[in-house]
């Protein structure tokens, strides 16, 4: 496998809306710091990648007016998935892997503000059986909560524990959305929002963008100290239909991080995209991770949500602890559908 | 196909061909920084075009991003209300949401100083007589009726100028006749120029020099 680094890592501050600003607007400053930290423009870029969803804005095909921001002209090689950018990210490790190019741009974004996100995300459901429900993302996820409490793996406080931690870990991070110091009798006092979660039990809505910048062997070398190293990266997903799964527990995660190699080594952190608390603590068991792990010191996807964005979020987290020298090894996990459907898992390390 | 075996209460019954589930998502849109500031000289009867640098393209309407530079478009030059078809179509069918009379023409129109065109509607001048390169200028609604929406253009009407013959495509320098095509040779990466570095495209190799 060809050796393929995270080099740069850039992010927007996260905010509940970004009403002054248009898609790209409010992407463009990512993408300029994503390739300035490296000392790159667009003509240094082999293959660009994009992740995000029209229906959060309502914009048809807005994802094509927002690769104006990279700048493709002449025109570029370019790929885009209605996906988490994690996957973005995933699209463009194959095709550094295929050798022709050394480096990538992947970058996605989310304007959730100009609609009714719990509804714009019924929209991903089965069109036939569940979609016309209605279902919203909040109760599902109060839905797949219920079973994991009933199946005695997890209290309300075990949950109200996860919150509290995130936010608390989220003052120390300035792109963080909700941050706070409360304790766990704290969150279990608030009542329930869609029992049996609290509202510290789920995401804020976001508006944001983030990018990174891929980069092969000796390019990524040659531009960074300490590359942070994709070891291994997989992703699985597990049937539309609910009724299907076993919630409690994410079965496509645990292959991913077989795939991905997580078990070959300690893990000194990692960035987990779980939008619900007790999605946390499904994810740490589906991962194999030990009390030797930091799970989310960013504060994670209860700190800030955007959607088709905090999994590459996540990536870019991991990858920055590893070139500063925070961590030796991380992994990263992207999730996307309702309830944990599909899942991403990266092995990032950095080089001694 | 698989067999499918249904509960003795279902067997019998017609089997359903197809459901209708009607969606609707309702969104607060807002316009951004570029198209505000656009839409703003519109309330002033002006058109306003954005610019990257003083001299990198003028977009009308600026959606936010200069797609050479990948970057935002500070500067306002206001351009003219006066400008050239590039394209058209006739339209013939009535449509939903439509209170236009048929047939009527929607054009691109490339407005004199700009370097992309708008999509507007052409009006006092049968469908059948609208062409590539004729000189149009903008019709605006009555000044109390003025709002931030390009609809306070009502249309744009023949200007009675000879046509433009050397008509350009937006975005070139110079005019071909012919569209993208230079000098009967295809648009391809040997005669583009990068705007950020300024490699290619010399006028030797067809480009724009």
């Amino acid at each position: 496998m060809r050796d393929v680094a995270v080099i740069s890592f850039a992010q927007t501050p996260a905010r509940r809306s970004v009403p002054e600003l248009n898609e790209v607007e409010m992407l463009m400053p990512a993408i300029h710091d994503a390739l300035a930290q490296v000392d790159m423009t667009i003509d240094d870029i082999g293959f660009t990648c994009s992740g995000s969803t029209d229906y959060l804005a309502g914009t048809a095909f807005s994802f094509v007016s927002t690769l104006d921001g990279v700048g493709p002209w002449p025109p570029i090689q370019e790929s885009h998935v209605e996906m988490d950018g994690a996957w973005a990210l995933y699209e463009a490790w194959v095709k550094l892997q295929l050798g022709e190019i050394d480096t990538a741009l992947v970058y996605a974004y989310a304007k959730s503000s100009p609609g009714d996100l719990p509804m714009v995300l019924t929209r991903q459901l089965d069109p036939i059986t569940v979609g016309p429900l209605w279902a919203d993302s909040v109760s599902l996820a109060a839905l797949q909560a219920r079973a994991l409490l009933d199946s005695g793996k997890a209290t309300e406080a075990d949950l109200a524990a996860v919150a509290a931690r995130s936010r608390k870990d989220a003052l120390a991070n300035p792109n963080a959305q909700l941050a706070w110091d409360r304790s766990v009798d704290e969150v279990l006092a608030e009542e329930y929002h869609i029992a049996p979660l609290r509202r510290s039990d789920c995401p804020p809505i976001t508006d944001g963008a983030a990018a990174i910048v891929l980069a092969a062997g000796d390019v990524a070398r040659s531009k960074v100290q300490r590359p942070a190293w994709i070891r291994g990266i997989d992703h699985r997903v597990e049937p539309i239909h609910l009724g299907l799964r076993d919630l409690t527990v994410s079965e496509s995660t645990t292959i991913a991080a077989g795939k991905a190699g997580v078990a070959g080594g300690k893990v000194d952190i990692a960035e987990l995209h779980a939008p619900f608390s007790h999605q946390e603590l499904i994810l740490a068991e589906a991962l194999g991770l030990g009390d030797d792990t930091a799970v989310n010191p960013s504060g994670g996807a209860l700190a800030a949500n955007a959607i088709m964005t905090a999994g590459l979020i996540r990536i870019g987290e991991v990858a920055t602890r590893i070139s500063n020298g925070e961590a030796d090894r991380g992994v990263a996990h992207a999730t996307s559908g309702p309830c944990l459907q599909q899942n991403l898992v990266a092995v990032l390390e950095g080089e001694n | 196909m698989p067999e499918i075996s249904l509960p003795a209460s279902l067997q019998g019954v017609e089997a359903v061909r197809s459901v209708r589930t009607p969606a609707q998502l309702d969104y607060t849109f807002t316009a951004g920084d570029a198209t505000t500031r656009f839409l703003k000289g519109i309330t002033q009867k002006k058109i306003i075009g954005q610019q990257a640098t003083p001299d990198s393209r003028v977009y009308v309407p600026p959606r936010g991003a200069d797609p050479e530079l990948g970057a935002t478009t500070p500067i306002e030059v206001e351009v003219a209300q006066v400008g050239t078809v590039t394209s058209f179509c006739v339209v013939n069918l009535q449509f939903y949401g439509s209170g236009m009379e048929i047939p009527y023409t929607s054009a691109l129109i490339l407005l004199d100083g700009a370097d992309l065109s708008i999509m507007h509607l052409i009006q006092e001048i049968p469908a059948d007589q609208v062409r590539i390169g004729m000189r149009v200028e903008a019709v605006w609604r009555d000044d109390a009726d003025i709002e931030p929406t390009l609809e306070s253009i009502k249309w744009f009407r023949p200007t009675g100028e000879p046509d433009d013959v050397n008509v350009r495509i937006p975005g070139e320098k110079r005019g071909t006749g012919l569209g993208s095509w230079v000098g009967g040779v295809a648009p391809t990466e040997l005669v583009v120029r990068n705007p950020r570095t300024g490699l290619g495209g010399t006028v030797a190799d067809g480009g724009e020099g």
